[in-house]
């Protein structure tokens, strides 16, 4: 069957007078981990809870592999798989014991359960924690339990709410390789993050959500793409400097960061950097620092959300952008910009 | 597999998963039996020897009832907590995403529960038996005291989901464990209500806990302490009322929580 694993139209909810759905549209293509990404607030949970026919949305529709969730909710429950925010799980209970619950409430027979638990324990590295109590488990591996508890019945389509909130470098690094198992198993992935970088490294398609709505879609090549190449930063020794150095360089200068913006050709980031150095060098020029900088996902997020406070992924590795991408607040120009973009 | 006995299967799940809470921390339920335990031995002994009943008659058999009815009250905080942590901790939202009917949580709780309350009341009634408490009415009469008993706490159970998927805060558990003691002492259970003022004596009687209370006393052939009033007449009648009123009212209000648990 061809039908898309999901497809949502023209959601919105109001919770009072916000509206953390408005006017949010989204469809997910087969085998592929898609990343709703967006700050806190955004609206990322409710859409999901909206999926998994937890709530109700005050209009719009949605499909999940053709089926309504509003209409036929049981028929959805049984095809998709969901992750909350926080580890789901029987704190008191072992391990294999919540597995082995949620299996029979799956309608597994007692034996299946406990095969499909142990099957799962062994796929996510559990079966040495097995039986213990979930309270003993370290945040990584309850992470582990709680997306092996979202699979026990293989569903078609699996969402993951923020799988990672919370969890130190190494559980996280835990979670994306249990993701991307997932994946190579053949299962949907729909997850959503704060984490730029989590996006980054998992997902296929990023859709960038803020205050309800799509501000952004497209794989991350394509995100980054919009804001540019890559580009090569020189920050001049004094003011008085920046004029002459922009002008050897051949690139922009920004008063204010003392530092001239040389933006790489067709040939990429390091040859750019490697002429710059040698324009310096003829020109006999010295210069305080040169930088080689990436756009990085921060960057667009942060061009396309107009947001002050960074959500708490990781630093931007420079300064503010600088390059061509204005600053201002932009959520209106999604449709302009780039073809590939929606 | 039909959609009841589907869902009697998830519950009986649930019940299992409740049931091996209290296997693998045993201090919570036998804290709540040892608490009752308490309160007999408190107004039992402590206060008991102040407490005249008007119509005469031995206080520590007037009491026993009252405590049983007492204790199935204050079960309402057990399930209260124990519903409000597992939507806190998102388990719940777990199981309203999983294809099972939605009366299965609270049934499966409902299971547990009674399980825990049965053994409380054996408790009770064996300790009481211990220290001079007798029921002496039929077997039969007694077998529909310990009905009644769990038929109210069966409506203290509803309420208690429905408590615990509404104020999920730590605070609505505190109020709940509050309130339990002025709402559980505001009846006939430890003294007659013809001891006090008459306005309050009224309110006291119509406490469905009094009810079960003082149809305990008549099916166990204990002192009622009642000299007239409503539930002189009709005991056995209001106590398989209350709680079914309580149950017919918050149970559609419970299923109306769970659905919109996440909105």
């Amino acid at each position: 069957m061809s039908l898309p694993p999901l497809v949502a139209r023209g959601l919105r909810k109001r919770y009072g007078d916000t509206h953390a759905l408005d006017g949010f549209d989204l469809e997910i293509e087969s085998g592929a981990v898609h990343a709703l990404l967006g700050p806190n607030g955004a609206g990322k949970s409710t859409a999901v809870n909206t999926f998994a026919t937890l709530t109700r949305c005050d209009e719009g529709e949605v499909r999940v592999a053709g089926r309504d969730v509003r209409k036929e909710p049981a028929a959805v429950r049984s095809s998709v798989g969901l992750v909350g925010q926080h580890a789901a799980l029987d704190e008191i209970l072992f391990g294999r014991e919540n597995l082995v619950m949620f299996g029979r409430l799956y309608g597994l027979s007692k034996s299946a359960a406990s095969e499909r638990a142990d099957e799962l324990l062994g796929t996510f590295g559990l079966l040495d924690a097995a039986d213990r109590k979930v309270s003993t488990y370290s945040g990584g591996m309850r992470r582990r339990l709680d997306i092996a508890a979202g699979l026990i019945r293989r569903p078609a389509l699996l969402f993951l709410d923020e799988p990672t909130t919370g969890l130190d470098p190494r559980a996280r690094n835990e979670v994306w390789q249990t993701v991307r198992q997932i994946v190579d198993a053949g299962t949907t992935v729909l997850l959503t993050t704060q984490y730029l970088d989590e996006a980054d490294q998992l997902a296929d398609r990023i859709t960038v959500m803020d205050a309800g709505r799509v501000v952004a879609e497209g794989s991350p090549q394509q995100l980054k793409r919009r804001l540019g190449g890559d580009r090569v930063l020189v920050t001049a020794p004094a003011h008085a400097d920046l004029d002459r150095l922009a002008a050897a360089l051949g690139g922009t200068a920004d008063a204010e960061l003392r530092q001239v913006t040389v933006e790489a050709g067709q040939d990429g980031g390091a040859a750019a950097l490697t002429a710059v150095v040698r324009a310096l060098d003829a020109a006999g020029l010295e210069v305080d620092d040169i930088l080689l900088r990436r756009p990085t996902l921060d960057e667009v997020f942060l061009h396309l959300t107009a947001r002050d406070a960074a959500p708490t992924g990781p630093a931007p590795t420079g300064p503010a952008p600088t390059g061509p991408a204005p600053t201002g607040p932009a959520p209106t120009d999604t449709a302009s910009t780039e073809g590939a973009l929606r | 597999m039909n959609a009841v006995a589907a869902t009697l299967r998830q519950s009986w799940v649930i019940t299992l998963r409740d049931l091996k809470h209290w296997q693998r921390e045993p201090w919570t339920p036998v804290f709540g039996i040892a608490f009752s335990v308490m309160l007999v031995l408190v107004f039992g002994y402590l206060l008991g020897g102040a407490i005249a009943l008007p119509g005469g008659g031995d206080y520590l058999a007037y009491l026993m009832p009252g405590i049983f009815a007492l204790s199935m009250m204050f079960g309402i905080e057990a399930t209260m907590s124990a519903i409000a942590n597992d939507s806190k901790k998102g388990v719940t939202d777990r199981f309203r995403s999983l294809p099972i009917s939605g009366a299965a949580v609270p049934l499966g709780r409902a299971g547990a529960d009674l399980v825990n309350s049965a053994a409380e009341l054996a408790v009770l009634m064996v300790g009481g038996l211990l220290i001079g408490w007798s029921a002496s009415g039929s077997v039969a009469a007694t077998v529909l005291g310990v009905v009644l008993l769990l038929w109210l706490r069966f409506a203290m159970l509803v309420l208690g989901v429905f408590l615990g998927l509404t104020f999920r805060g730590e605070g609505g558990v505190t109020a709940v464990q509050v309130l339990v003691w002025p709402l559980g002492f505001l009846s006939n259970v430890l003294v007659a209500p013809e001891s006090m003022p008459g306005w309050l004596a009224v309110l006291a009687q119509w406490n469905p806990i009094s009810a079960t209370a003082a149809a305990c006393r008549e099916l166990f052939g204990n002192p009622t302490g009642i000299t007239g009033g409503v539930l002189a007449d009709h005991a056995l009648l209001l106590a398989a009322l209350w709680p079914a009123v309580l149950t017919l009212v918050f149970l559609p209000l419970t299923a109306r929580a769970y659905r919109r648990l996440s909105r």
